[in-house]
Order: C-alpha cells, then sequence, then structure tokens
C-alpha cells in the first residue's frame, strides 16, 4: 500500500497522493439484496468525477492494526445516476466480500478510489451493435452499459435504438441472476434489446432459456453475425471468458473488438472477492 | 482510517486470510490471469493518464496491444503482465512494503494517445 492512511482525508481538503485517482471517503446510503449471495451497495462519494459504464473502483479496508486488504469491484450504476452503485458477490472464504457483503449498512463508510480502467468501457457514443456476455456477477460492469443505455433514450429520445443491444448471461441457478426485474422491466420496454438467460446447474419448472453453460453453438445463435461487427464485451469467470473469447473468434468476429474482463479470486478482481 | 464517529471500514482479524480461493465448482480450476484492465489501479499510482488504454509493443515478439488487453497475473505483491501472443513479461508492477516498483523492459514503447486534461478521469 503505497500511501497508508496518510493520504486518507475528509473528501475535499489536500491530500498526499499526487496520482490523478485519489482514495475517497464513500458513505453507503442504501443496501439491496440482490440474491442470496450479492447485495448492491449504494454510496454517496463526495467529489466524485463521474464515471463511464465499465470502469471499476477500487476498495480498501483497513484492520485497526493497520493491515490493508484492497480489491477491485465494478460499478454497477450508469453514469447518470449521482450516486455509485457496487454489487459484491459474498465468497465464503473471502476477506473482503463478507464484510462487504454481510457487514456493511447504511451510513457506513468506507475508503475508494475511482473511477479505474478506460479500456473495458463503452458509451452510446461508441455506437453498437452491442453484444454482452456475462457470468454470474461478471454482469455488473454489462449492467452499467445497459442502464448507461437505457438512460440516454430518457435524455435524447430514441438515441439507443442507434445502438440494438443484446445480452447473455449466464447464471447458476434462477435465484442468483443479478438484476432479473430490472432485466426483465429493460428488456419488455425497448424492442432494440434483447436478455438471453443460460442457467447452469437448476432451472425452474417450466424453464424455456438456456440451460447449459455458453458454448460456441448458444453464442451462433445469440450473437449479431460478425459481418455486422458487433461490439463485443465479456465478463466472468476466467475459464468462461476465455472460452467465450475463443469461440467468439472461431466464429469469425474481429479480436479487436471482443473486450474482455476475466475476474479472479485475488486482489486484482473484480466483483468476486 | 480517520472517519469521525462513523462505523469504520475496519476488518477483524480472523476474517485475514490468505489469498481468496475459488468456492465453486464455477471457478474450479481457475487461474489467476486477468486482463491488463486489472492492472489500472496500481498503474494509476504511477501514471497519471490511463495506461490501460495506452498500446504497448512486446519487446520480444512486437505485438502491440492496449495494455487493457494484455494478460495480468497478480500475486500478493502485485501484477505482472504478458503479451497474449507470445507470453512474454512486456510489464511488472509490485508494491514491495512501502515502495512501487515498475519494470518495463518488456514492452520496447508505449504510446498514450489523446493525453490531455479530458484523458484524465
Amino acid at each position: 500500500m503505497s500511501s497508508g492512511t496518510a493520504a486518507t482525508r475528509e473528501p475535499g481538503s489536500a491530500t498526499v497522493r499526487s496520482a490523478a485517482i485519489a482514495w475517497r471517503l464513500a458513505t453507503v446510503v442504501d443496501v439491496v439484496t440482490e440474491t442470496p449471495r450479492a447485495r448492491t451497495l449504494v454510496l454517496d462519494v463526495p467529489g466524485w468525477p463521474g464515471h463511464r459504464a465499465g470502469q471499476h473502483v477500487d476498495v480498501r479496508l483497513t484492520a485497526e492494526d493497520g493491515y490493508q486488504a484492497e480489491r477491485s469491484y465494478s460499478i454497477a450504476s450508469a453514469p447518470e445516476d449521482a450516486r455509485i452503485a457496487l454489487t459484491v458477490q459474498r465468497l465464503d472464504d473471502g476477506e473482503v466480500s463478507p464484510y462487504l457483503s454481510d457487514v456493511l449498512r447504511g451510513g457506513d463508510r468506507l475508503e475508494l478510489r475511482g473511477p479505474i480502467g478506460g479500456y473495458f468501457v463503452w458509451g452510446v457514443a461508441l455506437g453498437g451493435p452491442l453484444f454482452l456476455v456475462a457470468g454470474g456477477s461478471g454482469i455488473v460492469p454489462l449492467m452499467a452499459m445497459l442502464r448507461h443505455r437505457a438512460a440516454a433514450l430518457t435524455a435524447n429520445g430514441d438515441a439507443r435504438h442507434g445502438v440494438p443491444a443484446r445480452l447473455l448471461y449466464s447464471s447458476r441457478r434462477w435465484e442468483d441472476v443479478f438484476y432479473r426485474a430490472e432485466l426483465a422491466r429493460l428488456a419488455e420496454d425497448d424492442g432494440t434489446l434483447e436478455v438471453a438467460l443460460a442457467l447452469t446447474h437448476e432451472a425452474p419448472p417450466g424453464w424455456t432459456g438456456f440451460r447449459r453453460l455458453i458454448d460456441g453453438r448458444m453464442l451462433a445463435e445469440v450473437a449479431w453475425p460478425p459481418a455486422e461487427r458487433p461490439k463485443v464485451f465479456v465478463c466472468g469467470p476466467t475459464p468462461l471468458v476465455e472460452a467465450v473469447a475463443t469461440a467468439l473468434v472461431e466464429l469469425g468476429h474481429d479480436p479487436a473488438l471482443v473486450k474482455t474482463e476475466r475476474f479472479g479470486p485475488t486482489g486484482g478482481s473484480r466483483s468476486a472477492a | 482510517m480517520t472517519v469521525g464517529e462513523h462505523r469504520e471500514a475496519v476488518m477483524d482479524g480472523e476474517a485475514r486470510r490468505a489469498p481468496e480461493k475459488g468456492v465453486d465448482d464455477e471457478r474450479a480450476g481457475e487461474v489467476l490471469r486477468l486482463d491488463g484492465n486489472a492492472a489500472a489501479g496500481i498503474l494509476s499510482e504511477v501514471f497519471v493518464p490511463d495506461l490501460t488504454t495506452a498500446l504497448a509493443t512486446c519487446a520480444h515478439c512486437g505485438t502491440i496491444r492496449a495494455i487493457g488487453a494484455l494478460l495480468v497475473y497478480a500475486h500478493g505483491m502485485g501484477m505482472v503482465m504478458r503479451c497474449p501472443n507470445c507470453d512474454a513479461v512486456v510489464l511488472r508492477v509490485a508494491r514491495p512494503r512501502t515502495q512501487l516498483w515498475v519494470d518495463l523492459t518488456g514492452a520496447k514503447l508505449v504510446v498514450m494517445a489523446g493525453v490531455g486534461a479530458s484523458s484524465v478521469a
């Protein structure tokens, strides 16, 4: 940890950091249960400079003896929102996620810095068609993109109809699907958004969606043809991301248009730790 | 942390464990391989413009990729970033104690485009 507690000040006061991205003190204003293992923390971050859909923040927790742990979490909220939302999935043997997903409550504060990362980002100005592939909590940065796209419609009339979007989202079980109601509503309200769900472990009776891991056949069925040059964002556990990216390139998609965000179980992880 | 009267984001001692391991079968066999984007935070401690959108030329094979598209292997001390084409080390960042190490010998050239006030979030 390069700066330790010396860099932590109330927002707005002087800081010893010389880099552009400073640690800030965020306040939890709301906590929303998404699934049995995931909660969304809605944060008020004074001085927040705004973000682009797909970016993340680093969260830092400090123990009383000074030990610190840092994890990265994707931002779930649209850039248009005044507050930022992080959806955190609990890893039972994690050292950060159980605190964020179980212990934190309204009024609590935590340190974060961001927004971080300009590579895995999308905005309506970048155009489409937009093809999003998520595994598990990999939906989080992609949800920010869909929320941004929906907000752009509200702001600009039919702007999003210039950017058709498809989401292919794999979860283990129905109850593990993040943002279920909102995704259904978004797809219902918008004829240019299609949402396809895949359940890998267990499906409710009458399930008509995919019932297996994402594979090349499924991608060929759901994705736009490579000739339409969709902008592709893939986020999820490393094995899923690599399998999907490989399959897409085999189907003929331009690797330069396939952006990936793997998340793993350690300090650099996204949404999963 | 000096956060006044509010409850602080403090972990209790027993929550402190070795690096987190995957906990379900979806994650079994997972390697600690991430994207360059995952290194954006630590890189921001050294470079003011966002380095993940910069193009790096691999000193070993000459492949040019956005740093956000390199393969990142995270470990306790920092990150090793490898070329997706030849697997050579392009960039290493480590944070031993209060130091920050950056090894760029594997990058022949790093090009940042659009560097100006608007590129700094």
